[in-house]
């Protein structure tokens, strides 16, 4: 009897703590939400910590509107949703070619490739940026997107590599025998059935790229380009002392992020930890 | 079968994309930036090969020297302050009978949100007359300060937000590891009369040695990359106070036109990060033999 209760005391404890501790990863967004339906006179006025007085979604209108956060929003669709297409065909292929085909040193390909993401992104940023302005391609879509694929690519044929190492042969093979030829093989047999890891793989570039700040602060200074993580980056220039409108530029960048999260949650764990650990 | 997947076209159709991008962009890359830190070079016209001089003068270079030990630092509080509580909220997490998903869930949220969110919000949270830390502070009487703008707090200020972001992502590699451990194992334990400390002590985390490996060489590499949040935050101030390598590598190249110099600490960078894998590797194969 006696062990039964402090057991449930035990059980209560630990759950205050982890409760604590979810506050803590949480009520920091949660301010942000309230900031973003303040104004100046009221965050000014005391009123820091508590909900909004009166809930101003006039700063979500600014914000997108004058702000231009709706321009920068449409730009990362683009920037991310071209990046994650052309990660996925290109990984995939290679993938294919190496975790199934015939042919010698496929093991050491794979081995440099995945060198790849050892190398920090910094190293590459002088260079580029050379590159990018002798080809013209400075403040465009593909001076991002190009380079976003390139540094995606090895986690995303690693990610890619690992799954088709755990699939069965038997449904290639029994369309080899109908006489499929390589190509059809692949897009019509292979695509559909790594279609859990591309799962994995999209997620994967969607937050690195949909966050990506250092290439894009570097590569892109025209407004026309800009996407959010720049974007907001002036917005802030321009609004400094401006709290709600700030608010509500980062909390359209987040939302999202959150949204997909939400939905996605456990898939969301799954391929980051993927990213980390084989499995 | 065999000949369909010997098809040396296909196969070179398929690795084409894949070879090009990566050596263009990333091999090719990385190369002119050896290359680069052993010239002196403001950018324009051609530079001059002055070969290690770049690298001599990083050693003498004060402002150099404060951001290694600036990235250092926060490499240890990585491994002092957020691998720790990671392990430790896994391992509580692993074995909380209800609720595992929601505080999973939960604890994650951080992880997926960009750091230029992150950084304007810790921004206002560390403001020194709005900010909500030292709202929360006044109510205990406590005098507010300016958090990231003075000397004496920036730096500690700076490693928060990044520390407390990545508690989450930690925290779900180590519970997935624990996750795998088979349940026979801790039951067996339990049988022998080993409670839940001495279960984790003694059975988890040596199990864990993979995991945390993989843990301890993210966040030590992460720490000495580390970039946007520091550049959001305080951009390196005040006066250097929270300055980083690739900060200060950003700065050399993109204020100061000083390719060459930026290039080498660069180079610095990535040297640095492949001695502490290495170093690293070798800790952890030396643990096992025991």
């Amino acid at each position: 009897m006696n062990k039964k209760i402090t057991g449930r005391a035990k059980s209560c404890v630990t759950h205050v703590f982890l409760i604590i501790f979810a506050f803590i990863q949480v009520y920091p967004l949660f301010w942000l939400f309230e900031f973003s339906l303040k104004d100046n006179s009221e965050i000014f006025g005391g009123n820091i910590a508590g909900l909004p007085k009166h809930w101003r979604f006039g700063n979500y209108v600014t914000a997108f509107f004058k702000a231009n956060v709706i321009k920068y929003f449409l730009n990362s669709v683009l920037v991310t949703g071209i990046t994650i297409a052309v990660t996925l065909i290109v990984s995939a292929m290679s993938a294919y070619a190496i975790s199934r085909m015939i042919w010698k040193g496929r093991e050491t390909t794979l081995k440099i490739i995945l060198m790849g993401m050892m190398v920090p992104i910094h190293a590459a940023l002088l260079p580029l940026f050379i590159i990018l302005s002798k080809t013209h391609l400075l403040n465009s879509y593909a001076s991002l997107i190009i380079p976003y694929i390139a540094f995606g690519l090895p986690m995303a044929i690693y990610l890619f590599t690992s799954f088709m190492e755990s699939l069965p042969k038997e449904m290639e093979e029994a369309a080899a025998i109908d006489g499929c030829g390589i190509y059809r093989m692949f897009m019509l047999i292979v695509f559909p059935l790594i279609r859990p890891a591309v799962a994995t793989v999209s997620i994967f570039t969607f937050i690195s790229s949909w966050n990506e700040l250092m290439f894009a602060v570097t590569f892109i200074n025209k407004a026309e380009f800009k996407t959010l993580t720049v974007g907001i980056m002036s917005m802030v220039g321009a609004y400094t002392t401006k709290w709600g409108e700030i608010g509500a530029g980062l909390m359209i960048a987040t939302i999202p992020t959150v949204i997909m999260y939400l939905l996605l949650s456990e898939q969301v764990q799954k391929s980051l930890v993927a990213g980390a650990v084989k499995g | 079968m065999q000949k369909i997947l010997s098809n040396k076209k296909a196969i070179a159709l398929f690795l084409f994309p894949t070879m090009f991008l990566m050596a263009v962009f990333v091999v090719v890359p990385i190369c002119m930036s050896a290359y680069y830190s052993l010239l002196d070079w403001d950018g324009i016209g051609k530079g001059t090969f002055i070969g290690f001089q770049n690298y001599i003068d990083l050693i003498a270079d004060e402002r150099f020297l404060n951001s290694v030990k600036n990235s250092l630092l926060y490499a240890a509080c990585s491994l002092l302050i957020q691998l720790p509580v990671s392990l430790i909220l896994a391992i509580i997490v692993a074995n909380v009978r209800r609720g595992e998903k929601i505080y999973r869930t939960t604890f994650f949220i951080p992880v997926i949100i960009s750091s230029v969110v992150i950084g304007q919000l810790w921004q206002k949270i560390f403001n020194g007359d709005y900010g909500l830390l030292n709202a929360f502070l006044s109510l205990l009487g406590i005098p507010g300060q300016d958090w990231l703008g003075q000397e004496s707090t920036a730096l500690a200020a700076a490693f928060i937000p990044n520390l407390w972001q990545y508690i989450g992502y930690h925290m779900l590699i180590m519970y997935a590891g624990i996750k795998s451990i088979s349940p026979d194992i801790n039951e067996a334990a339990r049988i022998d009369g080993a409670n839940k400390v001495q279960i984790a002590w003694k059975i988890t985390i040596p199990l864990l040695k993979p995991i945390l490996q993989v843990c301890v060489t993210f966040s030590l590499i992460g720490a000495l990359k580390i970039f946007d949040l520091i550049y959001v935050l305080t951009g390196g101030g005040p006066f250097f106070s929270t300055e980083v390598p690739t900060i200060y590598m950003y700065k050399t190249i993109f204020d100061s036109f000083r390719y060459g110099y930026g290039s080498a600490i660069a180079i610095f960078v990535i040297i640095e990060c492949m001695i502490l894998t290495f170093v690293l590797r070798l800790f952890f194969r030396d643990k096992e033999k025991y």
